[in-house]
């Protein structure tokens, strides 16, 4: 941090932490803050103080590491931000002017230390974000952000900031009341801070302000008390009562506000510690934060290769998958050969890119001009030499390995002999594709899910003969593409389409035990997926699954009453969603809703139903069958499982994904369960014999920093 | 000891917004009008009245601060005369009578007044706040939902449609325009008068006659837009997932009214009653009170009903007449259909969705109702029982003597 007192007695601190590409808060952050500050105040040369940084980041937030290594001891913690929230307060308290000179993301706690100045100004740049982001991470503002909104611009619309952990642009910051002005540059940023303070701005916090009225007024005013009830019925709505963080942040602001600013604030630390050692805030931070991140900068890649770049790809099928690959390709700046069968079949997939660019033109977010250069990187042809040059091939055609086979010999015949061939197969075994290969070795798995400009992940998969370069290379282009690779060997279905089959499959066997099909879909989503099995069972298509089973050299018994479960609907004339019906009706320009005749073809049994025990059952199947993945090397790390499982088929963030999983309940209680299920429900849940051994000597998948 | 009813008074109903008749005057005033009119008709000993107990639900403002004590103190019955608010939500009218009769049947009191006091036009619902719905760290885990969510809960649970509750709301209306006209109504309801004495209100205000099934299907479900917009729909489908949607079929006209108005019943031993000349109209047999899951919060009744049935010694079909509050058309809908029990029985006179519904009155002045419908009709038994927020139910039988 450095601190400069300039001619006009302005004292300028500018944070910069050298350790980190960004500034971080942290309760030593603040102890280095407070000593400078407390300097400021005591200098009689000194009117009032600027705070910036030279990062690019005016601050990021807190510092996850910390809260990824939580302290044993609970109280002491709880004290520290007491201690820091008094020191804080006298700062605020000083008589001398802060203003909050911000030039770059002000997230977390940035923005709450923003929020302790008496004045906040940012650079108008749409690229800065400001905001309370913590409930996303199921954590709470700990840093008097719960209070010091809400004073300043209103408990509701505070709420909707904090619950939704929505960072703003500068101009709709301002807007808000998040700050008090925007700067067109960094030296105009700094000139108008030091212009408030020279103009004789203010140093007194609303909050201390014994005139200031909350906007909108208090907790237990008529429109406080219904703006808390709307929202406590909203975040149950959107979370199910699964992120615990949420809750307290909403308890903070209820029972804080009731009150004067310090106790305010001492209400929000003692929720704050309570979420900060919930093991929900755990799983989020490790899996969704730290894994995620670790793994988009391609973690996963074997050591030894240097970094490759695809300057030129070319994808052999423009549907719907090649499409999507196209475009998110083109995006980070690759040259792209979409080939297909006909000119027309491919000028169509490329206009899946013009379509999604044209949303951003009409939206304002690009220029034409740079529209047509993003679509003058693809080059359409039906002529396999247009794929010389090529540094990789990824194949998307139809599900058919002979056709596979085919395309694969055509661009291998025209790439030279180092480059990868790479299937985005989802069904059929790498190691048969690769048979078709003149060079199995560097013949590869790359699975992309749909739609592919939005969803992160990519699965690689490892044929038999696929060696470490060719993975290597693999795990550049995503990265380069900016997506999340995750590393599985060949198997059928690989990992997420195996898992999330058991998901679908489980929610087939509750409809055919009986259990109606609303419990089976409403309790799906309360225990945090993100669509009913038999919803995303209708979307895939119920053909599809009976195709799959069809496939199969012998059915287990459950297989064989999920396999009776899609025939009978399939006798019924219901596909699914395409064919317009399945287990659901989908009415035009209607909600869908469930279809009537279930009710006939799977008859309810009994009144009540273990909801619990349903939820249990859908979690744990996918959990048990990832961890089958993980004993087979299908997986090579219970990471690479918790990763896969969010992105990949929406497995609840709460639970940090599969691995998470079966740690969150307990590796006992897991295991113990699974045997009652399994005696209950059939084979599937049992439970094998490592995961037995590793339950009995209590030992999880990842560390637990938190005891429960 | 049996406790026995001497009198149960009401005051008319005056609709419970700024225009209804009664919304300029206090919630003490209406009180210390049935107070008044006991003592000038029985000639009461007031000095012998031990205690009042009341019923009130937005206990803030005029109703704050002990609104029993407070008519206690207005009334003249003497600086001796203590009084007890309590709130049971929509069951305080009742409580109040049950607690009463408590006291009594233990023998640690003699006569006492209990009754309860609503003026919704001057102390909107919901004023004072409260946990329950407010505070997140007990409504989260309590899946709060606004009553009407629970209601609407109900009739998508248990199949009852917005006809079925529309025919209900209908013959309510019809069933109290008889009983105002044919004068049911006249032995125990008190009209309103000013300081002066000038009548303000003689009849029941909300009473629509000419209310009929096309009137009510015109009118827009209430709790709609709160279901969406406060995501009450899906609060109450996490607690009820084999309810698809929830079906909005509620509306105000087959919904209670919101009304102002008091009640309050004389109730003592029979050494009491010998003593001051009163003869007992009924005694009490049982009460019971019972919670149920509090998200679909108001089926209450019939648990609470098989409770005081069982307690009495008695079944369903032993019980003549049965009012259940109509708090929403689904409420006595659901009882009926829980308990077995036919609509001839039930609510002979109409109830809430007709008369009104003054929160913490209403469980004394379904009381004093059937008192008067059974004596008319020369029945013995009836059973009033009330849905409760927070999931409870509350249930009382009594026997004419």
């Amino acid at each position: 941090m450095a601190y400069e007192v300039d001619a006009d007695g302005i004292a300028v601190i500018t944070m910069h932490m050298r350790e980190q590409p960004t500034n971080l808060f942290s309760l030593q952050f603040v102890s280095a803050y407070l000593k400078i500050c407390n300097q400021a105040l005591k200098d009689d040369k000194v009117k009032g103080i600027v705070l910036t940084s030279s990062h690019r980041d005016f601050m990021a937030g807190a510092d996850l590491k910390f809260v990824s290594n939580p302290p044993e001891d609970r109280e002491a913690l709880l004290n520290g931000i007491l201690d820091m929230h008094q020191h804080m307060r006298a700062i605020e308290k000083g008589k001398k002017p802060f203003v909050a000179a911000i030039n770059g993301n002000a997230l977390g706690g940035g923005y709450e230390l923003a929020l302790t100045c008496h004045h906040r100004i940012a650079l108008d740049d749409s690229r800065i974000t400001i905001g309370l982001p913590e409930t996303q991470l199921g954590l709470l503002p700990g840093g008097g952000g719960t209070q010091r909104l809400c004073y300043l611009i209103g408990i509701q619309p505070a709420l909707t900031l904090i619950l939704q952990g929505k960072a703003l642009r500068p101009q709709k910051a301002l807007a808000q009341g998040l700050i008090d002005a925007v700067a067109d540059s960094p030296e105009s940023l700094i000139a108008d801070a030091k212009k408030y303070i020279l103009e004789g701005g203010g140093a007194t916090q609303p909050w201390d302000n014994r005139k200031h009225k909350i906007p909108g007024g208090g907790v237990m005013s008529p429109n406080g008390a219904q703006t808390m009830i709307g929202a406590i019925g909203n975040l149950r709505k959107k979370t199910h009562g699964n992120y615990p963080g949420a809750t307290y942040a909403l308890a903070a602001v209820h029972d804080g506000m009731q009150l004067p600013i310090d106790r305010g604030l001492e209400v929000e630390a003692r929720y704050f510690v309570k979420a900060f050692y919930s093991p929900e805030a755990q799983n989020i931070i490790r899996t969704g934060f730290f894994a995620i991140n670790e793994a988009k900068k391609g973690k996963a890649k074997p050591s030894g290769f240097p970094t490759s770049r695809i300057q030129k790809l070319g994808i052999l099928g423009a549907g719907m998958m090649g499409a999507g690959i196209a475009y998110v390709s083109a995006k980070a700046g690759m040259e792209v050969v979409l080939k297909d069968v006909s000119l027309e079949s491919a000028e169509k997939g490329k206009a899946y890119s013009h379509q999604l660019l044209q949303k951003k033109v009409s939206r304002g977010f690009m220029s034409e001009a740079d529209r047509e250069s993003f679509l003058a990187r693809i080059t359409t042809t039906v002529d396999a030499d247009d794929l010389q040059g090529c540094d990789l091939i990824i194949e998307a055609v139809f599900e058919d390995p002979n056709l596979k086979a085919t395309v694969t010999k055509e661009a291998e015949a025209m790439i030279d002999p180092d480059k990868i061939f790479a299937s985005n197969t989802s069904t059929l075994p790498i190691t048969k594709l690769a048979g078709a290969s003149q060079r199995p070795d560097q013949f590869i798995g790359i699975h992309f899910f749909s739609p592919v400009d939005k969803m992160p992940l990519v699965e690689i998969i490892v044929g038999e003969k696929t060696n470490d370069q060719t993975i290597a290379g693999a795990i550049d282009y995503v990265t380069q593409i900016k997506k999340v690779p995750i590393v599985v060997n060949d198997s059928q279905g690989f990992f997420t389409s195996r898992v999330f089959g058991t998901y679908t499959g489980e929610g087939a066997l509750l409809l055919s035990e009986g259990v109606p099909p609303t419990v089976i879909e409403h309790v799906a989503k309360r225990v945090g997926m993100p669509v009913g099995p038999l919803a995303v069972t209708d979307e895939v298509s119920l053909t599809l699954g009976i195709h799959v089973m069809d496939n199969m050299p012998s059915m287990p018994e459950h297989t064989q009453r999920i396999y009776d479960t899609y025939q009978a609907m399939a006798q019924q004339g219901r596909p699914g969603k395409k064919g317009g019906k399945g287990f659901y009706e989908y009415p035009d320009g209607g909600k869908k809703h469930i279809w009537s005749g279930l009710a006939d073809l799977f008859p309810v049994q009994g009144t009540d139903w273990d909801t619990q025990e349903i939820g249990k059952r859908m979690l744990h199947i996918m959990a048990l069958e990832s961890y089958r993945c993980l004993e087979e090397n299908v997986l090579t790390s219970p990471t690479d499982g918790d990763i896969g499982s969010l992105m990949g088929f929406g497995f609840p963030p709460y639970t940090g994904g599969v691995f998470s999983y079966i740690d969150y309940v307990g590796p006992q209680t897991f295991v113990a369960e699974c045997d009652t299920f399994a005696q209950k429900y059939g084979s599937r849940f049992a439970v094998p014999d490592s995961l037995r051994n590793r339950a009995e000597n209590n030992q999880f998948f990842h560390p637990q920093k938190v005891k429960a | 000891m049996e406790a026995y009813i001497f009198d149960a008074l009401r005051t008319v109903r005056g609709k419970g917004n700024k225009k209804g008749a009664l919304a300029g005057l206090t919630p003490t005033h209406l009180s210390v009008t049935l107070l008044d009119e006991l003592k000038n008709r029985h000639q009461l000993d007031t000095g012998q009245v031990e205690d009042l107990i009341m019923g009130c639900v937005t206990q803030v403002m005029d109703q704050g601060a002990n609104i029993a004590k407070t008519a206690a103190q207005h009334s003249g019955y003497g600086e001796h005369l203590c009084g007890v608010t309590l709130n049971r939500f929509c069951g305080s009218g009742l409580e109040a009578v049950n607690q009463a009769a408590a006291y009594v049947k233990s023998g640690f009191k003699d006569l006492l007044l209990a009754g309860g006091v609503e003026s919704m036009s001057r102390v909107k619902m919901g004023t004072d706040g409260g946990a329950m719905a407010m505070d997140p760290m007990v409504a989260m885990p309590g899946h709060f939902v606004p009553q009407g969510i629970s209601a609407d809960l109900i009739a998508s649970k248990y199949g009852f449609s917005r006809t079925d509750c529309d025919a209900f709301a209908a013959e309510s209306q019809k069933r109290a325009a008889i009983a105002q006209e044919r004068g049911y109504f006249a032995k125990s309801r008190i009209p309103v008068k000013d300081i002066n004495g000038f009548t303000v209100l003689d009849h029941d205000e909300n009473i629509r006659p000419t209310t009929t099934m096309e009137v009510l299907a015109g009118l827009d479900p209430s709790f709609a837009m709160m279901g969406q917009m406060g995501g009450f729909d899906a609060v109450a489908i996490d607690r009820y997932p084999e309810v698809e949607t929830i079906r909005h079929i509620h509306h105000p006209g087959n919904s209670s009214a919101i009304v102002d108005g008091a009640a309050i019943a004389l109730i003592g031993n029979q050494e009491a009653g010998k003593k001051l000349g009163l003869k007992p109209r009924a005694r009490i047999r049982s009460m019971a009170v019972y919670g149920t899951e509090p998200t679909i919060m108001l089926v209450g009744p019939a648990p609470a009903s098989r409770i005081a049935l069982k307690k009495a010694g008695m079944t369903k079909d032993d019980i003549d007449l049965y009012e259940v509050n109509e708090a929403f058309a689904v409420v006595p809908l659901r009882f009926m259909q829980d308990l077995g029990v036919a609509h001839e029985k039930v609510n002979v006179n109409g109830g809430a969705i007709a008369l009104g519904h003054p929160l913490g009155a209403t469980g004394c002045m379904l009381l004093g109702t059937l008192i008067d419908e059974l004596e008319r009709q020369d029945l013995a038994t009836g059973l009033v029982t009330l849905c409760i927020g927070g999931g409870m139910g509350i249930a009382t039988i009594i026997e004419r003597v």
